[in-house]
């Protein structure tokens, strides 16, 4: 789902070109397999099925964070709203479950409701962004700070629990396997889906040159407002799962997380310049980013070392990551 | 990159000419009186000269700062800086460190605060031309080194004092009846106005901004401009770390990270587009003298949290609208 294949010189290069040209996220998955391997030199442990899906219940949020981040990159567009998004979706279901009874029907209802509230924020990201022909940058950031203000008024102070239906389901099983394992199912099937659909390929489109999508009778302005309201219903789904992690409501749990799905995205290989990448790549930068904050803790770090070795290790995989993809697409 | 590809070479489109009314300056100027006007009808003695004053110190911290935002910015190539914010706290942090309280070691604080900023800012440059990392991403990372480095000393060592004569000159009137920091960014504004109007290296930010290659044709030392402009916003930011010392006494987590976005929504607001290669720093500066004053308002007002933050977004996102926005597929 690269955007355009240009035409190819050479013979023995051009076939990893044309893989790369394929499977953007490839340097991405080299790095996590090594990631994966050097986790499990440090602590075998961590390579454990039981291991793995902890990892995968803690960073699934930070996962679909990426790829709603992912579909306004496509577009060259870029949301610093996603964790506020995140953020109102969670303290606005907990709100909605705990007024209707935390029964399994007001569990149902929450997450419609929460779904709404994603698509509604993300509806207003793209129309300020691409009707009213805002920079997204600073567009965004205010509407972050709108959305911040929504989720205080919801619940001014964090801490209101979710119902054990909720959070028991999420860290539970379901046929002896972990119900985060489905999801993560779950979600690589709606990845495959919407890579193939015709809105993917249209937000490439724009991202790689909007002019000329324009004029080859694209709507971009609609094109744009899609992607941002795709990547607020992204957020939703990622509150659901910071909301099934941690059990409460806190207004702004999500904001941290803003720009951690920026550089999940780049780690994953899209371009920010838009029209270059995959979403499935945003996944596994997400990984990424959970994996070199794993590894450093397993290698011993004193922990007041951390989160400098963690800054470090990913401003260099940030690095490397373009520098190879570059290079792979020059 | 994209950079070649995206920059349109369609000629200006034709603009309705209100005269100097739609100059960006000047729509800030109006837009800060206005607001100077409904602070004093909200809250009387909020236009008073001390509260003016007072929003003035804060917002030449601000100001500060969106200086070297506003030279990467107007640099082009999608020219940004995310670390401004981590290189506040850590100037705020060394300066209080090496000065502890003492006013023979300001001298010492500020050269060791310019260094680190310079340092960090240099590598973000380098990056950036070396490596060719696009700035978003370069300076994402490098703020996440920051932060880990902040929660380093933090550990180490206490968070320092400021020396007596720092918050004198931030604080106290000093010359005039306005205090230190007011005179220094009066004289950065000055300085800025200078170099972006009046000599080459002014010139070639421009040059840079509005045509990377055209400039690099015409013998312009690109990668040796964007190393310095990322640089000088190194510089700039500790500046304003070593004056945030001064404005709160103590440094404490963080205290840097209310500017990161601020600091970019003052250059826009001032009329440099986040495109480069046009605007200055005298429309920034009331930009930032704007911003302070909205939220002024918004605290001195009686509504809770949750309202004040609402109505900063809104009014974030209408004040955008009187600022260049993008142009139509059509034009």
């Amino acid at each position: 789902m690269a955007s355009v294949s240009s035409p190819v010189h050479g013979a023995a290069p051009g076939r990893l070109k044309r893989l790369f040209e394929r499977y953007p996220f490839l340097p991405a998955l080299v790095i996590l397999v090594v990631l994966l391997a050097l986790n499990g030199v440090f602590a075998p442990n961590s390579l454990s099925f039981r291991a793995l899906t902890g990892l995968l219940s803690t960073y699934l949020a930070l996962m679909l964070l990426s790829v709603a981040q992912a579909y306004v990159v496509f577009a060259s567009d870029i949301d610093l709203s996603v964790g506020a998004i995140a953020s109102l979706v969670n303290v606005t279901i907990i709100v909605v479950m705990q007024q209707l009874g935390g029964g399994v029907p007001s569990v149902l209802l929450a997450l419609a409701v929460g779904l709404a509230v994603g698509l509604a924020c993300g509806l207003a990201n793209g129309i300020v962004v691409a009707a009213l022909r805002l920079q997204p940058i600073v567009a965004t950031f205010a509407t972050s700070i709108f959305f911040t203000g929504l989720a205080l008024y919801v619940l001014p102070v964090a801490g209101t629990p979710a119902p054990a239906v909720f959070w028991r389901t999420y860290g539970g099983r379901l046929l002896g396997v972990p119900f985060v394992v489905y999801l993560a199912l779950g979600l690589a099937l709606v990845l495959y889906l919407l890579a193939r659909s015709r809105l993917a390929t249209q937000l490439l489109a724009v991202g790689d040159d909007a002019q000329a999508a324009y004029q080859s009778g694209l709507p971009v302005t609609l094109i744009r407002i899609k992607g941002y309201a795709l990547c607020g219903l992204f957020a939703a789904l990622a509150a659901f799962c910071i909301t099934g992690d941690t059990a409460s409501g806190d207004p702004l749990v999500g904001g941290k997380m803003t720009l951690l799905s920026v550089a999940a995205v780049v780690l994953g290989g899209c371009a920010l310049s838009g029209g270059f990448g995959t979403a499935i790549g945003a996944v596994l930068g997400a990984l990424i980013i959970g994996l070199i904050n794993s590894l450093v803790f397993f290698v011993g770090t004193p922990s007041e070392w951390q989160n400098l070795v963690q800054g470090l290790a990913i401003l260099v995989a940030l690095m490397v990551g373009i520098m190879v993809s570059r290079r792979a697409r020059a | 990159m994209s950079a070649d590809t995206t920059r349109s070479d369609a000629p200006p489109r034709p603009r309705l000419r209100l005269g100097a009314l739609k100059a960006p300056v000047v729509v800030a100027l109006i837009l800060i009186v206005a607001l100077l006007a409904l602070g004093e009808a909200l809250s009387p003695g909020f236009a008073s000269f001390e509260q003016i004053l007072r929003l003035l110190i804060v917002a030449a911290l601000l100001g500060i700062v969106a200086a070297g935002q506003n030279l990467v910015i107007l640099g082009g190539r999608e020219g940004i800086d995310l670390s401004v914010g981590g290189v506040v706290s850590l100037s705020a942090i060394v300066a209080g460190n090496v000065m502890n309280g003492a006013d023979g070691g300001i001298a010492m604080a500020i050269l060791a605060c310019v260094a680190t900023g310079a340092l960090f800012g240099a590598f973000n440059g380098l990056g950036v031309t070396l490596l060719r990392i696009p700035p978003l991403v370069m300076t994402l990372g490098m703020l996440g080194v920051l932060q880990g480095l902040l929660v380093v000393i933090r550990q180490g060592i206490p968070s320092g004092r400021a020396a007596p004569a720092l918050s004198e000159f931030v604080t106290r009137p000093f010359l005039l009846g306005l205090p230190g920091i007011i005179w220094l960014w009066i004289a950065i504004g000055l300085v800025m106005a200078f170099v972006l109007k009046r000599t080459v290296f002014g010139h070639r930010i421009y040059a840079i901004g509005s045509n990377e290659h055209a400039a690099y044709m015409a013998g312009v030392p690109v990668r040796t401009m964007r190393v310095a402009l990322f640089t000088l916003s190194g510089v700039f930011a500790a500046i304003a770390g070593i004056c945030l010392l001064g404005y709160s006494g103590s440094s404490f987590a963080n205290v840097g990270e209310q500017y990161m976005l601020p600091s970019i929504i003052a250059v826009v607001f001032g009329g440099t587009p986040l495109a480069g290669g046009r605007g200055g720093y005298t429309g920034t500066m009331a930009g930032a003298v704007l911003l302070v004053i909205l939220q002024s308002i918004l605290t001195t007002v009686n509504i809770d949290e949750s309202g004040r933050q609402m109505v900063f977004g809104a009014t974030l996102l209408v004040l955008m609208l009187f600022y260049g926005r993008g142009r139509t597929m059509r034009a």
